[in-house]
């Protein structure tokens, strides 16, 4: 199959372009030969297996970073395999092509697009090994399949009182052709999709026995930390390495692409010996860039409209035949603060480079491994372990090559984990931007409106074929796709390059774009003396699923009524096919806003798994609250100012409010929730603060706009 | 040497007195339930509780629990049925679960010394990190476990 053209709609944003049609056009990459198998197992495809102990494996070609992904494939491949739910087990697929995605021709866990993805693929597979263990039993009986059902792992014959279970038929069914075509199950008959609710992977969760990329542990290993450039793009000139030679348990110093290895006994051997480096840096030509400068440039762009690429031309946005509303929104770098920090282990000897690592990308993973071993990717082996959080930092496969480097270079096994600070100073950071937006509002309407964002292009380095006519779509998420009905629309671009390393997080670049949109429309509203409910929805007569999804909010959000001292703030956004409405209830203790409890409404079409929704509607909210709340990069002589958890402050149990969710039942292809709730947070609290004290957000955090 | 005492055994170990016992717990010992989060007892991740109190291991020398009683994840039960276990359970608390070794033993402490908290105390106690932002569960699963103790 030839790769397709990446366009926006065939990237993080898949719409309605690519439909079922599509669909069954692309061929399905399940009838390679399976990987991993046992001898008496049944491999019909390189998604499942079914063991003569019933053991049913489904093979995850997605990382499970907490979204419940690993529970989501499972459930949808079960459902059309008749699996019985207490036999299911699931592994991660090795870095092989017969595990890419049908969107991404690559393995890539984000994008909030597992779900959608997978949904006919996996269903298709357990299908089609359904029918083989039908094929299988009737043959054995010598009944026709068609008389034969199935139930929970078991197939039966009514008629002659007869059941085989799939364990049983595992090797008969293993001598079964693989049916071309099969028929999939219409959604009435669903017994799994829409109901399974327990997470598989919880139990390993609460006694400490899941396995992280930072747990694996094997013989012969050292323990590895790298001290790297502050400055970004710095270099080593030259160290001395005997102070951190003489720490106890130091074993070992060698210089890498980064920076300098520290090898040791123990993970605080080399830690200590990281700090006890004497590096002198040649820091390159980034030492002088700091915030501030960085913005000036970005308004600089803006005025000059340098390098500015038009995305939407219509009507005549430069109106002015109405009330006319400027703004400028600044968004501030954000780190990712996953709760397990970098790492990879790496046993790079005898010519083979064999890998564990935490990451949401296994083939670029892969890659990684080759280039830091130096060795053809066919002599590098990736397995991918639980991950302790992802967010979109561990789309990056920097600390693959990084383990891989070291350990060859030291020719043993090496565990190399990132400090917190490394962490957060060698992160891809959400990008800054610069947002100049400009409304014009009459007859209670918007009647024109222009947004130019200025903003570091991630896909740019990420994936390159994405840009088209030098517009990184991602940068333009929630800004050219809005659900509002304006008929004077520009939206334009301008790709604001410098020195700072940014990448995808959480929602990318709608976790920032969406706060500007949602509450500039707040102030339009404003503008135009209407209730900010009535307003959009006077701009959504066409997006009736939008509509809906804000109606209910505002329902059950009890909109328009507000206790003493509080207001409540809207907003509404969306994301990888879903929508998300949310209303906050906020009241100001001084000047941070206090979150007394969030209303949810998803729409996320047919519901999978409903508990792993509402949870994921949580969490991306409270994601969204900690960097509105606090979050915040800030950069001097070219160096990451913010060290750890006690200056890059998150979200802690006293500030995280109550959060209610509640999600439309639907029956279109289930669309993305992992990220969709990270959005529309931030605007919710800022519209309720302006509501409550008349202040406009127009930048983040709110310590900084508030203060 | 220094003889320290994990979930019941003694273990003799040739570590410098100034490590922290986290890092002792996990790479000299190989139980790795006890997370590393940050270094700095900033999230709550290393949590294990040192004659019962919970501490936040990654910065306590390995010095200082000669002689005490260090209680790991591992030892909280035998076949995570410790209430609080059943309880994040029945709650579907985790999502990334990197935090919850951490969590689960801060929440045990908290509950052995008061059985019967109220959301207040259950906030103030609970300053752990969770960037899923899986609070509200913890807080409803602390409250079942207790309603049920």
């Amino acid at each position: 199959m030839e790769p397709q053209t990446v366009t926006r709609a065939g990237f993080m944003r898949l719409t309605g372009a690519v439909g079922a049609g599509l669909w069954l056009a692309v061929a399905i990459p399940d009838c390679g030969p399976p990987l991993r198998t046992g001898d008496k197992d049944f491999s019909p495809n390189v998604w499942v297996r079914i063991a003569p102990d019933e053991t049913t494996t489904v093979v995850l070609n997605k990382s499970e970073m907490g979204q419940g992904i690993a529970t989501g494939l499972a459930t949808i491949l079960a459902e059309e395999l008749d699996a019985a739910p207490a036999h299911l087990r699931t592994e991660f697929a090795p870095a092989a092509p017969a595990y890419v995605d049908v969107q991404f021709h690559d393995m890539v866990t984000g994008g909030s697009t597992s779900i959608r993805n997978s949904w006919l693929p996996l269903r298709r597979a357990g299908a089609a090994a359904r029918a083989m263990l039908i094929a299988a039993a009737a043959r054995r009986w010598g009944v026709d399949p068609a008389s034969c059902t199935t139930r929970e792992g078991v197939v039966y014959h009514q008629s002659s009182n007869r059941s085989a279970s799939y364990g049983s038929l595992a090797g008969d069914a293993s001598t079964v052709p693989v049916p071309a075509d099969v028929s999939l199950k219409s959604a009435d008959r669903f017994t799994l999709i829409g109901k399974l609710n327990r997470r598989l992977d919880v139990a390993s969760k609460v006694d400490g026995s899941a396995r992280y990329g930072i747990d694996v542990r094997i013989p012969g290993m050292v323990y590895a930390a790298i001290a790297r450039s502050p400055v970004f793009g710095g270099r080593v000139k030259s160290f001395d390495a005997s102070e951190a030679k003489a720490i106890p348990g130091v074993t070992d110093v060698v210089q890498v692409s980064t920076g300098v290895a520290v090898a040791g006994k123990n993970t605080w051997a080399a830690f200590q010996g990281q700090k006890a480096l004497r590096i002198v840096w040649d820091e390159g030509p980034n030492a002088n860039v700091d915030t501030a400068s960085l913005f000036a440039e970005a308004e600089r762009l803006s005025k000059q409209r340098k390098g500015e690429h038009v995305r939407i031309s219509r009507g005549n946005p430069d109106t002015s035949a109405g009330t006319v509303l400027e703004a400028i929104y600044r968004g501030p770098f954000l780190a990712h603060a996953t709760m397990e920090p970098m790492n990879t282990t790496a046993d790079v000897r005898d010519g083979s480079c064999e890998i564990w690592s935490p990451n949401q990308v296994p083939l670029r993973a892969l890659a990684a491994a080759a280039k830091g071993s130096g060795l053809a990717a066919e002599r590098c082996t990736i397995h991918t372990t639980y991950l302790g959080g992802g967010f979109g930092r561990r789309l990056e496969a920097d600390y693959v090559e990084e383990a891989a480097e070291v350990s060859k270079a030291l020719r043993k096994p090496v565990k190399l984990t990132w400090s917190r600070e490394d962490d957060i100073q060698h992160d891809f950071y959400r990008p800054m931007s610069l947002n100049v937006v400009r409304g014009v509002v009459s007859g209670g309407k918007v009647i024109a409106l222009s947004h130019q964002v200025v903003q570091k292009s991630w896909l740019r380095r990420w994936l390159p074929q994405a840009i088209t006519n030098g517009i990184d779509i991602e940068a333009l998420t929630e800004v050219d796709d809005t659900p509002y009905e304006i008929e004077n629309l520009r939206v334009t671009y301008i790709d604001h390059e410098h020195a700072v390393p940014i990448g995808s997080w959480r929602a990318p670049q709608a976790n920032w774009n969406g706060f500007v949109t949602e509450s500039f429309v707040d102030e339009l509203a404003h503008a135009a003396h209407q209730d900010p409910l009535a307003f959009r929805l006077a701009h959504l007569r066409h997006n009736p699923r939008a509509a809906a999804v804000l109606r209910l909010a505002a329902d059950k959000g009890a909109w328009g009524r507000n206790a003493p001292g509080r207001a409540k703030g809207l907003a509404l956004t969306f994301w990888a096919g879903s929508y998300t409405a949310m209303v906050a209830d906020v009241s100001m203790q001084g000047s941070t806003p206090k979150v007394h409890s969030v209303v949810a409404v998803v729409d996320c079409g047919t519901i999978v798994n409903p508990d792993i929704i509402v949870q994921q509607a949580q969490s991306g909210t409270n994601f969204g609250l900690s960097a509105a709340l606090t979050g915040k990069i800030t950069i001097r002589n070219g160096r990451v100012e913010q060290n750890n958890f006690y200056d890059y402050t998150v979200l802690h149990m006293a500030e995280a409010p109550p959060i209610e969710v509640h999600v439309v039942p639907s029956k279109a292809p289930p669309t993305g929730v992992g990220e969709l709730c990270t959005p529309p947070i931030a605007p919710a609290v800022a519209n309720a603060v302006f509501r409550l004290t008349g202040k406009r957000a127009r930048s983040l955090p709110f310590s900084d706009a508030f203060a | 040497m220094i003889s320290i005492t994990v979930n019941g055994t003694q273990h003799d170990l040739q570590v410098p007195p100034a490590m922290p016992l986290l890092w002792v717990i996990r790479d000299e010992l190989g139980m790795t339930g006890t997370k590393f989060g940050c270094g700095a007892a900033q999230c709550g991740a290393c949590t294990v509780h040192i004659d019962g109190v919970a501490t936040r291991s990654c910065v306590l020398p390995v010095s200082s629990v000669v002689g005490k009683q260090v209680r790991t994840i591992e030892s909280l039960s035998p076949d995570a049925s410790h209430p609080l276990q059943r309880a994040w359970i029945a709650e579907q608390v985790p999502q990334c679960g990197y935090c919850q070794s951490g969590q689960i033993m801060a929440a045990a402490a908290l509950l052995a010394q008061n059985a019967h908290p109220t959301d207040g105390e259950i906030a103030k106690a609970m300053s752990n990190i969770c960037r899923c932002g899986t609070y509200d569960r913890i807080k409803s699963a602390i409250r079942r476990a207790a309603a049920e103790a």
